[in-house]
């Protein structure tokens, strides 16, 4: 598999590797493990509840090396993000940025579904209703 | 100095041997008559070259010079030995019987066969990637033409108990077809001891250059024969026509020769190399040895490392060490090795493993240089796996494993 150098970069050099406490009420959990991909990706949010901006993001992620660069390229995204702002990520964005090969572009969907799924972790942790997306979508690749 | 990258796939192909280059050079030049011509000296020097060839790579697998047909390498061999049974043997039946983790070469001709009215059965192997003798023996019928099973593996390395599956074939009168690539030239290969009758293999596994490689098919009890399966010229005894890669096939013979003298020191050397690989990395937690450790290649170990995933550990150090890896990451669903899942590994761990294959020319220092690679690369994935985390805690692993 041929990557490029930022994938290279991200691999060789992760950005927020580490774990948050999930016990905290601040903190949002998303962990993603779909069926017919070996990938594992948990991202987790620290929140200003004042605020409601992302203060920290941590990953940690099972799954090649893009998977790897693409869930640690979402943390710094996240940092310093509203959660509305958040709840607008686009996984092609993560996708062009890290340029992926097209056997790799289901990572992105999946970190994408762990942002999600951290933000809604935080919103129910703090008695707020989750929030509605569509479906998770990675049939984009050959 | 160590030379980067290391060089640890020696099961996939294999450097010449500077002296089987050397033995080769006049033979793209001076020497370059066809071993056909028979009307002057280019031809009769070919021809001559040929025979000591022939004799040399006889040699190694104990046949008869006259019982090796050259081929293109392997898997010409295995498609010539398979069609070319199945079509000779038709009168007497059509069922073939290999196991599920046979190289491709035998298992996708056996696959184009069913096409063709051929009945295969597929073994399955145990966890130690060995066939049940007592399934093989049910499964021969009075239609089984063919037992093919392969001597070593190529990925695990382990050697089958080829002596007793070729007893079980010849005492119900079928005949015995090994694809002997990953042993010859390694341990010592024998076909009348090892009861075969047909085997091939290829030179650029065992120091000799690509594109050339042998059929044996036994002359004596049984006489087999085999249909040709490319027409013109009769070449090798009208089983294999097409003008002889001479060259190629003087490299093939010196190749055997160099194997034969100097199989038994360099597989002590590599065995003991390999066992200090295999064991410093076995020092990591739940990493595990994959097939047999008994009865296996001196030069090979598979390794799983479990809760990290194989595309990321090779890009760990893929720009310092060449190996393969369980996990064929080219497509988004990685489809892991059939061998590895033939053996009953989960995904997981197929796609968690390594082979590590060792060679003539691999030094301690290299061996050395991947143990801490390897090491630091399984650690540093480790440390952002979410699934080692959650090991390490003690939760449930079932829904990931």
């Amino acid at each position: 598999m041929s990557y490029s150098e930022k994938v290279l970069d991200y691999y060789n050099n992760p950005r927020n590797a580490g774990s948050l406490d999930k016990t905290n009420a601040w903190v949002g959990t998303g962990l993603v493990h779909v069926p017919d991909y070996i990938e594992v990706i948990r991202l987790q949010i620290q929140v200003n509840p004042a605020t409601s901006i992302i203060t920290d993001a941590k990953f940690k992620t099972f799954g090649s090396g893009a998977a790897i660069a693409v869930s640690s390229l979402a943390t710094e995204w996240l940092k310093w993000k509203s959660l509305d702002e958040a709840a607008q990520i686009d996984d092609m964005y993560l996708v062009e940025e890290l340029d992926l090969p097209p056997a790799r572009i289901h990572c992105a969907a999946l970190v994408e579904e762990a942002i999600k799924a951290a933000i809604n972790d935080y919103r129910t942790k703090n008695g707020l209703e989750e929030l509605k997306f569509e479906e998770l979508e990675t049939g984009l690749e050959a | 100095m160590l030379k980067l990258p290391v060089y640890l796939d020696n099961n996939a192909t294999t450097p010449c041997d500077p002296r089987v280059v050397e033995t080769m050079l006049p033979y793209f030049t001076e020497i370059f008559g066809n071993a056909s011509s028979r009307n002057h000296s280019y031809g009769w020097a070919a021809e001559a070259a040929t025979d000591l060839a022939r004799e040399q790579v006889a040699a190694l697998i104990g046949a008869d010079p006259k019982e090796i047909i050259f081929t293109s390498g392997a898997t010409e061999g295995d498609n010539l030995a398979l069609k070319g049974v199945f079509e000779m043997y038709a009168d007497k039946g059509n069922h073939i019987i290999t196991t599920e983790i046979e190289h491709k070469a035998i298992l996708d001709t056996c696959k184009h066969l069913e096409k063709l009215g051929a009945a295969v059965t597929y073994l399955k192997v145990n966890r130690e990637g060995f066939p049940d003798l007592k399934e093989l023996e049910a499964a021969i019928t009075p239609k089984t033409i063919l037992v093919a099973i392969m001597y070593a593996n190529n990925e695990i390395g382990v050697i089958n108990p080829i002596r007793e599956i070729s007893a079980l074939a010849k005492k119900h009168g079928v005949l015995m077809m090994s694809d002997i690539t990953q042993a010859a030239g390694k341990i010592p290969v024998d076909v009348n001891r090892d009861g075969i009758d047909l085997a091939t293999f290829s030179a650029h596994k065992i120091y000799g250059p690509k594109g050339v490689g042998a059929l044996y098919v036994r002359r004596k009890s049984p006489r087999v024969k085999v249909i040709a399966q490319i027409d013109g010229g009769g070449h090798e005894r009208g089983m294999r026509s097409g003008t002889l890669n001479v060259t190629g096939i003087v490299g093939f013979g010196k190749a055997c020769e160099i194997c034969l003298q100097e199989m038994e020191t360099e597989g002590k050397r590599l065995s003991i190399l390999r066992n200090k690989l295999e064991t410093a990395l076995l020092q990591l937690e739940e990493s595990y040895v994959n097939g047999s450790v008994t009865n296996r290649l001196p030069h090979v170990s598979n390794i799983s490392f479990k809760y990290v995933e194989g595309d990321a550990l090779m890009m760990g150090f893929n720009k310092n060490i060449a190996l393969s890896s369980g996990s064929a990451c080219t497509s988004a669903s990685p489809e892991p090795s059939y061998v590895l899942k033939g053996l009953g590994l989960g995904d997981d761990l197929a796609h968690s493993s390594l082979r590590f294959g060792l060679g003539r020319f691999t030094t301690e220092e290299e061996i050395d240089f991947t143990i801490q690679t390897v090491t630091d690369t399984v650690n540093k994935l480790r440390e952002i796996s979410p699934l080692w985390e959650m090991f390490k805690e003690g939760a449930d692993m079932t829904e990931y494993y």
